[in-house]
């Protein structure tokens, strides 16, 4: 039995979505941008998409800018915004946890000029609304904060964030929701958001298509300009089966945060449950304030976590060491380090992420597979990985 | 009524092949490329693969190839991570007044922030002169983009020649292939270029997928940070089922790619043929030795729009120049600089473009209808 426990990496595409992006592929080719009857049957299924997208994420059509993924949205949005603004201000705040592809952006306008706060978290991987408050200052054009970590899953306090920076009307706010969506709700307007990031792949739509919110009134310079598409904001000719792809697979993806959020929840449970009984792990999610979907613990001294990853590979169980955009290269979390559980515990961190599609059947295997793993390594390695 | 699809330089039809290849990866090799875990390296594996046949399409190196999301942001990642990278050795970019928007708009962005950009004209062909680029260039330019054909008139740009005078010049030398890539066999050490676009759905792969092909001494500066995909010059998980389409898409472009050539040159006489012997009043735009699947044609005493809201009642699917400057029909700013701003021809033109699903008797039903069209139009 195959347990796939790395769904915050990429998920699988739902069979509807495959079936939908082969329809589109195949029957309406043509550019959205000509003026022909093709082109026009190709534009009426992109505008249908944005609609929908836009209804189910409570926003307008006008404000949602696609985009290639994830990573090109947040670009999108920390340098748009600084290029912008940036005769206003040249402060930007973030946290020291987010994703590469914000934390990466920030670090280019440090570079070129720009000051970036990096707030530090609790040991729970939260900031708080008072730090974000007390780091403001009259030149901050920018606040970026994630919705849900994507590697402990924490969730961070996005609406109180808002409400400090409803008193800072020339401050924008973006959100990194490409964690959270489908799993944990936003109340876009009641957050104050200016700017939000989705990506398909991470919903069981495919790669390559993603989004951007960008709320009425908010000017952002392209980063990747041409033939104008997007209103200007975005150029090059739209992807639009993977388009049409990502609406089927967001409705999909809501469908089933609907009738299965609980059972989400409740399988989280269990799992943290049982892996809190083996006592040479760590947990590094809390209990309270994280998303349904994401555990991350720390294996014992000794033990690597990527011949941990292959070891339970054995078992055709799979997790993943830390984010995937950074698994390759072995190095302490940086959230880890960021909650402060040292940098041993968070070099042999490992993240379970879970989807709809997972079962309670799979916790009881998959605990007894993790449980033989760090067994057989400890004796390998000679260390003291403790005997369950 | 059958429809007629002749606008291919603007976006093409997905081959069979190129979409079951997608959803067999789709379905199949859905892990993230950067996981270490059987999912992730079977992904992998994928990407390595499609990766070698690109470079090998180019007489490139495989670390050479950097996957985007396409022909614009290959192009807006080639002009403005050049300029970045080598912004402390000069600040002068040389380009063409006919190359696609993504390079255009790019160079403004650039002028924006302090770079010096010089656009050269072109001859009534549409043909940038070797002469022109040599007396352009200066000590402190770091990149020449020169696209190597152009996507609304078909011109072939002297690449070659360009490419021999920059062995002498420490600029780079980037080119647009996204329309002449798969038509045109390229090798970027023969014709001397440092930095390629190039896009899949011209090709007949899916949308969403392109690459810069990048020589490895050239200094880039990413346009997306993130995670450490693509040698850190590109971040973002990899479009894994896009880019196996683009490798597919390639493999057959290059096998069908004489055939196809003879097949163009066919068809693009053959409309000429019904065209001369209508005694209709016609110019084409472009060189005669361009690109074969594109034909540019002025009707005088036509308007652009209603030459082409005709056509589409008639069923023909044909475009008045690239597909993004069309959601507003300006005057082409190819046609502008090859005949000027009085020219009739930029008011008059339609790019007809021949592709996969095309027949011959397609081809010869779209002239005849053309022929109808322009006669009804241009009667007093």
């Amino acid at each position: 039995m195959m347990i796939y426990l790395d769904n915050s990496a990429t998920t699988k595409p739902f069979p509807e979505v495959v079936d939908a992006f082969a329809t589109v592929a195949s029957h309406y080719f043509a550019n959205p941008s000509s003026l022909h009857g093709l082109g026009m049957k190709a534009e009426r299924l992109l505008r249908q998409a944005r609609e929908q997208i836009a209804a189910m994420l409570d926003v307008k059509p006008s404000e949602i800018v696609f985009t290639s993924g994830g990573t090109e949205a947040n670009n999108f949005a920390i340098k748009g915004v600084a290029w912008q603004y940036r005769r206003r201000g040249r402060h930007i705040i973030t946290t020291e946890i987010e994703h590469p592809s914000v934390a990466e952006p920030c670090r280019q306008l440090e570079e070129l000029g720009f000051e970036v706060t990096y707030l530090p978290v609790g040991p729970d991987g939260r900031v708080s609304a008072e730090q974000v408050a007390r780091a403001l200052r009259d030149d901050t054009i920018l606040v970026s904060v994630m919705h849900v970590n994507n590697e402990v899953g924490a969730v961070q306090p996005i609406e109180e964030i808002g409400a400090v920076l409803a008193r800072h009307p020339k401050t924008l706010f973006h959100v990194d929701r490409v964690q959270g969506i489908g799993k944990v709700p936003l109340d876009v307007k009641r957050c104050g958001i200016d700017l939000f990031t989705v990506s398909a792949h991470k919903f069981h739509g495919l790669r390559g298509a993603g989004l951007l919110y960008v709320r009425d009134g908010v000017r952002l310079t392209p980063l990747i300009a041409g033939g104008g598409q997007e209103r200007q904001l975005r150029s090059g000719t739209e992807n639009v089966a993977a388009i049409v792809a990502m609406a089927k697979a967001l409705r999909l993806a809501l469908e089933r945060y609907e009738r299965d959020i609980g059972r989400l929840r409740e399988l989280k449970a269990e799992w943290l449950q049982a892996l809190a009984a083996i006592p040479s792990l760590s947990i590094n999610t809390a209990e309270r304030g994280s998303a349904p979907h994401i555990i991350n613990f720390s294996l014992p001294s000794g033990i690597k976590p990527e011949v941990f990853v292959h070891e339970l590979e054995k078992s055709e169980i799979y997790v993943s060491t830390t984010s995937a955009c950074s698994s390759k290269r072995r190095a302490p979390s940086k959230t880890l380090l960021a909650m402060g559980v040292g940098e041993g515990r968070a070099e042999r961190g490992i993240r379970i992420s879970l989807s709809f599609d997972n079962r309670r059947e799979e916790i009881k295997p998959a605990v007894a597979a993790i449980q033989q793993a760090i067994k057989t390594l400890s004796e390998v390695t000679g260390s003291h990985g403790d005997e369950v | 009524m059958e429809r007629i699809y002749l606008d291919h330089a603007a976006t093409s039809p997905i081959h069979p092949d190129v979409a079951a290849g997608m959803i067999q990866s789709m379905t199949e090799q859905f892990g993230n490329p950067s996981s270490i875990h059987y999912f992730g390296r079977q992904s992998r594996r994928a990407l390595d693969e499609a990766r070698s046949a690109i470079a090998r399409s180019l007489g490139a190196k495989e670390t050479e190839i950097v996957f985007t999301s396409g022909g614009t942001e290959a192009d807006n990642f080639a002009l403005i991570g050049t300029a970045m990278a080598n912004r402390e050795r000069g600040r002068h970019l040389i380009t063409t007044a006919i190359e696609h928007h993504a390079v255009l708009r790019a160079c403004e962005h650039l002028q924006k922030q302090g770079f010096d950009v010089t656009y050269l004209p072109v001859d009534e062909h549409g043909r940038v002169s070797v002469e022109d680029v040599k007396a352009a260039l200066r000590d402190d330019t770091i990149l020449v983009s020169i696209m190597f054909a152009n996507n609304e008139v078909g011109t072939i740009q002297p690449i070659r020649e360009i490419g021999a005078l920059l062995r002498d010049h420490p600029a780079y030398f980037h080119t647009d292939a996204v329309q002449a890539y798969g038509l045109i066999p390229i090798d970027v050490n023969e014709y001397g270029i440092d930095l390629l676009s190039l896009s899949s759905h011209k090709i007949n792969g899916p949308k969403g997928s392109g690459a810069l092909y990048v020589r490895g001494t050239v200094r880039i500066t990413p346009l997306l940070f993130g995670g450490e995909q693509e040698r850190k010059r590109r971040a973002g998980t990899e479009n894994v089922p896009g880019i196996i389409g683009l490798a597919r898409a390639v493999e057959i472009a290059e096998r069908t790619r004489e055939e196809k050539r003879k097949q163009y040159a066919a068809w693009r006489e053959a409309m000429l043929t019904i065209f001369r012997s209508s005694g209709l009043d016609f110019i084409v735009n472009g060189s005669e030795d361009g690109l074969p699947h594109i034909f540019n044609v002025a009707f005088p005493g036509t308007n652009v729009e209603s030459l082409l809201v005709n056509l589409d009642l008639a069923g023909i699917a044909a475009s008045s120049g690239s597909a993004c400057t069309a959601g507003s029909i300006d005057p082409s700013h190819v046609l502008v600089a090859m005949c000027g701003n009085e020219s009739e021809r930029i008011r008059s033109s339609v790019r007809f473009s021949f592709g996969l699903g095309n027949t011959t008797e397609q081809i010869e039903r779209a002239a005849e209808e053309t022929v109808k069209i322009v006669k009804r139009l241009t009667k007093r």
